[in-house]
């Protein structure tokens, strides 16, 4: 965001007037997470609010209209006050510090994801080594966080839930980490702008260097696999409105769901903008603006997935297993086999 | 809540509980259960082994209020028996009055009573198919499939002034001949719902997620169909050809032509597919009523102050979910001595815990949503 020379300036002022050193280091990560979090609220807001005109025309409605104006752009400002406000309520029978604790763990877990993702050249707020590694590790959490809610809330759709919830995290996770690896094999780096930067030219000249050109079976199934990790429809079991009622959430309300809500709509982002970074070129593009370019790639992405959610049915739960571990898995590894021995062949040697 | 321990308490004496299994309360607050149906769901992981139904959360003495009424004012009470097929409700009552009292009713009220039957057999079904995509989690089936269903209740309400509680039927005719205009406003109807019924397929038939989540599940077997007295889609579902506008017919329907579909295996599946095919063949009666109606009135002159010939009568009628029949024990006053309902989807309910075990969760709700409850009619 800020180049390290003025960074260094910055700290220097503040060494000058004597004050000690970690005071400018704390403001600085205090404006950061602020930023991200106020992004991360932004567009999950807009995100709500696009889901539901999506799905609205999609279902011959509507969707908001009222709230500020013009389409109901406000709905989801006003549903966000709606619930600030609302009392909170933890059941008698719950385990409190799990139950307060949960949606924070969730939360926090997403909101870390945000430090490594590209948003254009420079504006990345660590441009860690390892930063894919590191988004796959951390975005594991969220699945403790949802054991969390399912057990401290002491109720059995919400333990149902949890520990569906814990089996699709853990069996998607495989499959989704292996689809990563093939594309990463011909990059030969984990860092996110080495990723981008690799799918700058163009494959045969004429298509674009994106990795989907030429890795288009990972990308379907780290897409499918991103779908159910984010627990969408068609994988959205361990929240089933139908079957669990809302499965681990059941018990949350006013403030502490909405930050359930708001944990999904973040993940949602970061997967996306995961499979543009590593599949769609990232900010690669002509003509406009870098971050332009990520934001209309992630969003296109991020509309397929609403699109999906809006026009299929759930999988049952040995279904899903039956997909991540019969289907995908095998897939993966066929993917990463194949790449890794047109890398060995191609490559000169040496 | 006593009696509910002591049977759980015996339900626990006869299965020996280990520590994997347990009792899952679903309903009557669930979204899932239709209404306020309360299932008790003893599960092993995601399978339910066991369930127990538990009824009367709607009981309002339908029956009861029936004895206390004259036999007309009992119409407007079965509206609220099914009130997703309120004007099946009517039709059924009032023919079970006729047949009773001897009345004739005029061709063109009959003829009326078969078009709006149908058109309520195809809401019916709509309202069953969207919350059946509900249960499997597509919202768009629901939203797509009440935009139609709206439309025939516009039709309704042009009648009868009324979208749910109709009301229309009366012993001896209807209560108005329909507006001007009204039947090519049907006409037009069936033009726009035909090809939509190929748009629900897009979401339902033809999507593998559908079919593989009700293929092979929750089967019951024709024997248990008849054993347990089910009618309906889910006999018909169940392979046995079996519908009472043909083999018993009532009405006029045996001046109509249409097919009776049925499903081989009896899974949930088949019940899905004979009530998404017996939409077309409502479509296809609708248009030889529209063809054949003849002008007249459409009440028979009857008495203002009914009274019925001592005797009794059973008259039963295809409703949307299977056997409607009504029993009435008159005896010669205005009032029905003895007046029962016998309701399809309250028959068809207990066929429910034959059904359930051994599959998920996910499939208990679609096992039940195959079934086509409505609770008002199994409370009664």
């Amino acid at each position: 965001m800020v180049s390290a020379g003025a960074l260094e300036q910055f700290y220097a002022l503040f060494e000058a007037w004597g004050i000690p050193w970690i005071v400018p280091r704390l403001a600085i990560m205090l404006g950061v997470v602020s930023i991200i979090i106020g992004f991360i609220s932004v567009s999950a807001m807009f995100l709500i609010w696009w889901e539901r005109k999506i799905s609205a025309h999609i279902q011959a409605r509507f969707g908001p209209m009222r709230v500020g104006g013009w389409h109901g752009w406000a709905q989801s400002i006003a549903d966000g006050l709606k619930l600030l406000l609302k009392e909170d309520i933890i059941p008698t029978r719950a385990d409190r510090p799990v139950f307060i604790l949960a949606p924070i763990v969730v939360f926090a877990a997403s909101l870390a994801t945000y430090v490594v993702i590209p948003f254009g050249p420079g504006l990345i707020v660590q441009d860690l080594n390892i930063g894919i590694l590191y988004i796959i590790a951390i975005s594991s959490l969220t699945v403790v966080g949802i054991i969390m809610a399912g057990w401290g809330s002491n109720n059995k759709y919400a333990a149902l839930g949890a520990l569906r919830s814990a089996a699709q995290a853990v069996s998607y996770e495989v499959p989704l980490v292996i689809s990563l690896l093939g594309p990463l094999l011909l990059v030969g780096s984990l860092r996110m702008t080495d990723i981008v930067e690799y799918q700058g030219g163009t494959w045969l000249g004429i298509l674009p260097g994106w990795l989907i050109v030429v890795q288009p079976l990972a990308f379907l199934i780290y897409f499918t696999c991103a779908v159910a990790e984010t627990n969408r429809l068609p994988f959205d079991i361990p929240e089933a409105e139908s079957e669990l009622v809302s499965g681990f959430h059941v018990e949350y309300s006013g403030m502490r769901f909405a930050i359930f809500f708001l944990a999904e709509y973040a993940n949602m982002f970061v997967v996306c903008a995961i499979a543009t970074t590593v599949f769609l070129g990232g900010w690669q593009g002509p003509l406009l603006a870098p971050w332009v370019w990520f934001l209309l790639k992630t969003y296109f992405l991020l509309f397929v997935m609403i699109w999906l959610r809006w026009t299929l049915a759930r999988v049952r739960v040995d279904q899903l297993m039956h997909v991540a571990w019969k289907v995908l898995l095998p897939l993966a590894f066929v993917n990463l086999g194949i790449t890794g021995l047109l890398v060995l062949v191609l490559s000169p040697m040496g | 809540m006593t009696t509910i321990n002591l049977h759980l308490q015996q339900v626990k004496e006869r299965t020996t509980e280990s520590m994997e299994e347990m009792w899952v309360n679903m309903g009557p607050q669930h979204p899932s259960t239709h209404g306020v149906l309360r299932l008790l769901l003893k599960l092993d992981g995601e399978v339910v082994r066991e369930c127990i139904p538990y009824l009367g959360y709607m009981h309002r003495c339908h029956e009861k209020i029936g004895e206390n009424r004259a036999y007309v004012q009992i119409i407007p009470y079965t509206d609220r028996l099914d009130y997703l097929a309120s004007m099946y409700n009517n039709w059924a009552y009032c023919l079970a009055c006729e047949r009773l009292m001897e009345i004739s009713i005029p061709a063109r009220a009959e003829y009326l009573r078969v078009i709006i039957g149908e058109l309520q057999r195809i809401a019916s079904h709509l309202i069953w198919l969207g919350t059946f995509g509900l249960d499997l989690g597509n919202f768009t089936l629901f939203m797509w499939c009440f935009r139609e269903r709206e439309m025939i209740l516009d039709l309704f309400e042009a009648v009868s002034g009324q979208r749910i509680n109709y009301s229309f039927m009366r012993i001896g005719g209807l209560a108005l001949d329909v507006p001007e205009g009204w039947l090519a406003d049907v006409k037009a109807f069936l033009a726009w719902f035909t090809p939509r019924l190929s748009e629900y397929d897009r979401l339902s038939t033809d999507n593998i997620i559908w079919q593989k989540r009700i293929q092979g599940v929750g089967i019951l077997k024709p024997e248990d169909a008849i054993s347990y007295a089910c009618s309906g889609p889910m006999l018909r579902g169940s392979g046995i050809r079996w519908d009472l506008r043909r083999d018993d017919p009532y009405g006029i329907y045996d001046r109509f032509e249409f097919d009776i579909p049925v499903g081989p295996n009896g899974d949930v599946w088949d019940r899905f597919w004979v009530r998404r095919q017996e939409m077309e063949q409502s479509v296809k009666i609708v248009e030889q009523g529209l063809k054949a109606i003849p002008p007249g009135p459409v009440l028979a002159p009857v008495a203002k102050k009914l009274r019925a010939p001592v005797g009794d009568i059973y008259s039963r009628v295809e409703s949307p979910r299977g056997e409607l029949g009504h029993y009435i024990v008159a005896d010669g006053s205005e009032r029905p001595y003895r007046y029962k309902v016998r309701a399809p989807t309250f028959v068809n309910l207990s066929a429910l815990p034959v059904m359930l075990p051994g599959y998920m969760v996910a499939d208990a709700v679609a096992i039940l949503g195959s079934v086509d409850i409505v609770l008002c009619e199994v409370d009664r």
